[in-house]
């Protein structure tokens, strides 16, 4: 992956909006992909969690806006508990999808699930989905 | 021994048979289930963000309900019910900004500041009650049940909350041995079944799901064990169309612990609530002459 950064790409601002929102620092990251190694999602996601985490330190915001990521994570904190350098990485990703639907965009539209889905998925899934995926 | 209880919204209906199970189990080792009034929904995830509190007003309610009734020691039973009280119970514990904040916010309630412990079922069975207790109440042992326990993310993710160390699985182990089972150690015991990531891809097409169950198979794994309707709903419910999507090699029935627990006490199969579960699962226990051919 190659990575083009100037000061056009690059949002100081959105770096330490991301620590501010996730609690976390993304700097702490050393590249090792123990993340990527533990996330049971990896294989739908277009770029691994080490990869998210490389484009966060540098605050590449149009990059990170156009990845699903993210929106694959499962928030099961098997990153979170290998992490050798202690980062909550399944913060961050919580924080990249917040900035998202905070502007009132939702990720998945609630009222497209069919009715049969609706009466078959446990109420924890349903509820857990919104909170995730939308505003 | 008496003790509060927290079911929350799934165990009410399409989870009937993890909390059935577990509440008919409980009454035949002796134990007097109080369920708390006026509990509401734990909000399923907690916020990951450090700025939202508000999504801490839900699973501190019920906290509160637990203390204005009196219980020191709020049971609970579905995973994720589990992860999110606990969580908020930390909060309210240590944190004292955010206490404050919340407590502030809530003027109609008392204040609160993580009095009451949350403890899942398992815990409770373990130090409570114990394995032994539990093995000599048997009636129909699990001989020949080639169970795993799966603990999914919930139960022991992040370490804080986590009913026992990332990694270790003696708690339900140390139940599907009492009663009678063979527990098969499983790799993927504490793998993510995709939780709420349903909603967002195509039925059937769960590949988070999909690898613990090949996995399982290849483990010589015939049923496993959970405690949580999400993973029941991923795992078990959906396992169907992953085999015909070709998603996986070969049924592996699934089970909430509770169930197990019933069945090897000799209690009525009408606690259990199988119409809940898929056929195999059924037919498994059948085979293993667990359960009274219909």
């Amino acid at each position: 992956m190659t990575l083009t950064i100037t000061a056009q790409t690059q949002s100081i601002t959105s770096i330490e909006k991301l620590k501010e929102l996730s609690g976390e620092s993304v700097k702490l990251c050393m590249q090792c992909a123990t993340c990527t190694g533990m996330c049971p999602m990896a294989q739908e996601m277009d770029y691994s969690p080490r990869q998210v985490m490389h484009m966060a330190q540098f605050g590449l915001i149009d990059k990170l806006a156009g990845i699903n990521t993210y929106w694959k994570c499962a928030s099961c904190h098997a990153c979170s508990v290998k992490c050798p350098r202690g980062i909550d990485i399944a913060k961050v990703m919580e924080a990249l999808r917040q900035q998202v639907l905070r502007k009132s965009k939702n990720y998945i539209e609630p009222s497209r699930l069919s009715a049969e889905q609706v009466a078959e998925m446990p109420q924890i899934a349903l509820v857990a989905g919104f909170r995730k995926f939308t505003s | 021994m008496k003790i509060s209880y927290y079911p929350g919204c799934t165990l009410k209906t399409k989870a009937k048979n993890l909390d059935r199970a577990a509440i008919a189990s409980l009454t035949a080792l002796g134990v007097e289930v109080t369920e708390i009034d006026r509990w509401n929904c734990c909000g399923a995830v907690h916020s990951l963000t450090a700025d939202d509190l508000i999504h801490q007003v839900g699973p501190v309610r019920n906290l509160i309900r637990a203390k204005e009734q009196g219980a020191k020691k709020l049971v609970t039973l579905c995973s994720m019910c589990y992860n999110t009280l606990a969580r908020a119970n930390r909060i309210m514990k240590t944190d004292e900004v955010k206490r404050a904040t919340i407590n502030r916010f809530m003027t109609e309630e008392i204040d609160y500041a993580g009095e009451v412990e949350v403890v899942h079922f398992l815990t409770f069975l373990q130090e409570e009650i114990g394995w032994e207790a539990v093995k000599e109440k048997v009636k129909v042992p699990l001989t020949g049940l080639a169970v795993a326990p799966y603990y999914g993310c919930t139960l022991q993710r992040p370490a804080d909350v986590g009913i026992e160390p990332f990694g270790s699985y003696s708690l339900m182990t140390g139940l599907l041995e009492a009663l009678g089972a063979t527990v098969v150690p499983f790799n993927a015991a504490d793998k993510c079944c995709g939780s709420y990531q349903v909603l967002g891809s195509p039925a059937g097409e769960n590949s988070a799901g999909a690898a613990i169950l090949n996995l399982a198979a290849g483990a010589g794994i015939e049923a496993l064990a959970t405690s949580c309707p999400l993973c029941e709903y991923n795992l078990g419910k959906q396992q169907q169309l992953m085999l015909e999507k070709g998603r996986i090699a070969k049924n592996i029935p699934t089970y909430y612990f509770t169930q197990l627990l019933a069945v090897a006490l000799g209690l009525d199969s009408a606690v259990c609530h199988f119409e809940l579960n898929t056929r195999i699962s059924v037919d498994l226990l059948k085979d293993k002459n667990c359960l009274a051919a219909a």
